[in-house]
């Protein structure tokens, strides 16, 4: 085992220029899969808030009678998809009116007649927040005869349901390409480590050592190359990440970096492209020399 | 130990590298093959150490039936061969003592184990005082020791060694012609691949000439008499 390891580090202090080369490729193609996959998670980190806004909102006929609103408030309420419903008054419609459009706060202060309806503002239920669940609700709220108007954002819910189904795609086909890529630079790398390392191999099997002896170092050597790349890509990332939050474009707030798990496992990730670049290469070169 | 029976072996464009050679090597003898380059010489060591197969017939090497020896096989009769070489074959970023080492290492031999044995072949080879030097530090004739020393440290039965003094001056040709006779005489069986007639000359040992890939002479056939004695 201490063979082994030697004779794995060994070809990193014998060549630590192509080492160096192969770990940097290994951490920029991981650092482009992490990327991406920052944006990934960012993008349903920030779905999900929008979802849990997604509401339908009923605009209430001025003049209705209190205990109409009270019952049908009730009845929205037991909708299978509906989580809630909340009844927004006049008063309170201008309240918030003044305060989160900080822009409008003198027009509004202006007004002696509130302008505002009232309405209900229906929150769906968690499996419910989709585009098809959002219409079916705001259609039966439309047969409320003293609802005037609905507003819900169904392009909007639409669209989020495409986005998100194109970021996983698109996330999924661009990591594969990527990872691909690692595997053959890897690859490539360990193919370049054998020529040089041809008369060494050659000796090796002349004095008795198994194919599986001489395999151990490569192997070894890939899922170290890996190893370190992984880690060099996560540093990368996390350092893309801070320059991206503290820039102004990152005034997004709520951005999040990868969790304990989701390190490991881009660690991971890159120990397994270097095993397996360094298994194929080794497999198909070790024959020849 | 070592036994050849009509063995042809072609070349892959279609010429004969050796046509029907028959012989045979008992226990603790020594013997020269010689030959003109192209005659054959290397292409009947390179079967006996498994780096080619036959075309046809049959190499026996320590009981091995070579022309059916699986690949994953050639490691176990290695162990069982030492091989020298004209160009010695050294890492040339180990030691001499690495080197030897280096062959103990790859078997699997028990680590404490290592270093004495290192050192006993060493020894035995002359060179025990510069076991921490590289081989760029050591004369031609060091470095051929070396590689006997690496040869022998794992204990083979028989020893081949492909044209060993080819690259060393007179004097270094005489000191490792004179160690490979004292390691035949501890009862290895040594074969030696030479064109260096006088090397043949000096000693009474038995020598077989090929040309153009076939046996022309054997000296052990003049006196089958004293063979079987």
């Amino acid at each position: 085992m201490r063979l082994l390891f030697r004779e794995a580090l060994l070809s990193f202090r014998r060549a630590p220029l192509l080492s160096g080369l192969s770990i940097t490729t290994i951490a920029f193609s991981l650092f482009t899969v992490g990327l991406f996959l920052l944006v990934a998670l960012n993008l349903r980190q920030a779905l999900k808030g929008l979802e849990e806004r997604v509401e339908i909102v009923a605009f209430i006929l001025r003049g209705t009678p209190p205990e109409t609103i009270t019952l049908a408030s009730q009845d929205i309420a037991a909708f299978p998809e509906v989580k809630d419903v909340e009844y927004v008054t006049e008063e309170q419609a201008l309240g918030r009116a003044r305060k989160e459009l900080v822009e409008f706060r003198d027009a509004y202060r202006d007004l002696s007649v509130n302008p505002l309806p009232a309405s209900f503002e229906v929150r769906l239920k968690d499996g419910y927040r989709n585009a098809t669940a959002a219409s079916q609700v705001a259609k039966r709220l439309e047969s409320f005869s003293f609802i005037e108007d609905i507003r819900y954002g169904r392009d909007w819910v639409e669209r989020l349901d495409k986005l998100r189904n194109l970021a996983g795609v698109v996330g999924f086909v661009i990591g594969l390409a990527f990872a691909a890529v690692a595997v053959v630079i890897i690859g490539v790398t360990i193919r370049l480590t054998i020529l040089q390392r041809t008369r060494e191999i050659s000796i090796m099997r002349l004095v008795g050592a198994t194919n599986r002896f001489i395999r151990g170092p490569f192997l070894l050597e890939g899922a170290l190359k890996g190893l370190m790349g992984g880690l060099l890509s996560l540093v990368l990332c996390y350092a893309g990440f801070r320059l991206f939050r503290d820039s102004n474009l990152g005034t997004l707030g709520g951005l999040v970096f990868f969790g304990p798990d989701q390190m490991g496992l881009l660690v991971l990730f890159g120990v397994a492209l270097g095993l397996i670049g360094s298994l194929v290469s080794v497999g198909r070169h070790l024959r020849d020399v | 130990m070592i036994r050849f029976q009509s063995v042809f072996k072609s070349f892959p464009n279609g010429a004969l590298a050796l046509k029907d050679v028959s012989f045979h090597v008992s226990k603790g003898e020594f013997v020269f093959l010689t030959g003109h380059s192209g005659a054959g010489k290397s292409t009947i060591m390179k079967l006996m150490f498994g780096e080619q197969r036959p075309s046809q017939g049959d190499v026996r090497v320590s009981g091995l039936a070579l022309a059916d020896l699986r690949a994953r096989e050639i490691p176990r009769l290695r162990r069982k061969l030492g091989v020298v070489f004209q160009d010695f074959r050294l890492l040339d970023d180990r030691s001499a003592a690495e080197n030897v080492a280096f062959a103990l290492e790859v078997t699997g031999a028990r680590r404490d184990t290592i270093p004495a044995r290192v050192m006993r072949v060493l020894t035995q080879v002359g060179l025990a005082a510069k076991a921490r030097a590289y081989p760029r530090e050591l004369s031609g004739g060091e470095q051929q020791r070396v590689a006997i020393a690496r040869a022998l440290v794992n204990d083979p039965p028989i020893l081949l060694a492909d044209e060993p003094t080819g690259n060393l001056d007179e004097r270094a040709t005489r000191g490792v012609f004179q160690l490979l006779r004292e390691i035949n005489a501890g009862g290895t069986v040594v074969v030696m691949a030479t064109h260096d007639l006088d090397l043949v000359r000096q000693a009474p040992y038995r020598t077989i000439e090929l040309r153009d890939g076939s046996v022309v002479y054997d000296s052990a056939d003049e006196a089958p008499e004293e063979e079987a004695l």
